[in-house]
């Protein structure tokens, strides 16, 4: 019988190798697929929760996260579509106009 | 027990690919190790009594997502960050900012550890309450969605049509306006 905690832990590691990943890559894609890794550890902790509580609703609230991040994929990688025309740079550090 | 090494073994696929999802040079090969980091989530999930979250894992995130993902780095021809500066910004050997972001990582993970060990109750096995029949029947899945959260499902329709739209509109080239 694995306890609950087991999946949390699973889930907090995910979601810390997803917000590692945002804090220190330089690359819009790779911090693209960093949230989509912290979206899915959060959905681990959903089903988890759901699971020992008895009931769906964990299962339920996941296909809405899932939704979400259909969405997010789209308009994200468009904007990187457009940035990339832009400046021919994936580095987000080449996207600082706004900044002057 | 078949059942706990199947969830260690999971478990460590799903970790251990995320961190060569972020450990990666080339874009296409975070996306091909998040595809086996999903697969094993989905693994998880069927542990869990959630055969139906497990497909639509494989089938919207593998299938879907990750194909838009695969497709954007093929058409971008993404160029690889080069050595000089993958080494620069490597967070193993960049100094200063790299070492924050390493450390503020670190530093969530011990949160998060600390805070469930101060839950009661989470000892306890997952599948300790609960029908698992009940729980992983689609029908039931299929009712509650339907009846409880019809709003909400509703919602994500209109959520779909304007990403869609707005990713129309992101995309498109602006020589043709």
């Amino acid at each position: 019988m694995i306890p609950l905690s087991h999946y949390l832990i699973v889930s907090a590691l995910l979601f810390a190798i997803g917000s590692a990943g945002v804090f220190l890559r330089r690359n819009l894609i790779t911090i693209l697929l960093s949230v989509e890794i912290m979206l899915n550890a959060v959905n681990l902790s959903f089903v988890a929760f759901g699971r020992a509580a008895g009931n769906v609703d964990g299962q339920i609230i996941t296909f809405f996260v899932m939704t979400v991040a259909a969405a997010e994929a789209a308009v994200g990688l468009a904007l990187v579509i457009a940035l990339f025309r832009h400046r021919e740079s994936l580095n987000p550090d080449a996207f600082t106009s706004l900044k002057w | 027990m078949p059942e706990t090494l199947l969830f260690y073994v999971l478990a460590a696929v799903a970790v251990v690919a995320s961190v060569l999802v972020i450990g990666q040079r080339n874009a296409m090969y975070s996306v091909l190790f998040l595809i086996a980091s999903f697969g094993a989530l989905s693994g998880l999930y069927i542990t869990l009594d959630a055969p139906f979250v497990a497909v639509a894992q494989i089938i919207i995130y593998a299938g879907a997502i990750m194909v838009l993902f695969l497709f954007v780095v093929m058409l971008l021809n993404a160029p690889q960050e080069d050595a000089a500066t993958w080494d620069r910004t490597n967070p193993l050997r960049r100094p200063g900012i790299g070492r924050i972001g390493a450390s503020l990582a670190g530093l969530l993970v011990v949160q998060l550890v600390w805070a469930l060990g101060r839950i009661a109750g989470l000892g306890e096995g997952v599948r300790a309450q609960g029908d698992a029949a009940t729980l992983s029947s689609v029908r039931e899945l299929g009712r509650i969605l339907f009846t409880d959260y019809a709003f909400a499902f509703e919602a994500t329709s209109a959520l779909i049509l304007v990403a869609m739209v707005g990713a129309v509109v992101l995309a498109r080239k602006e020589s043709e306006q």
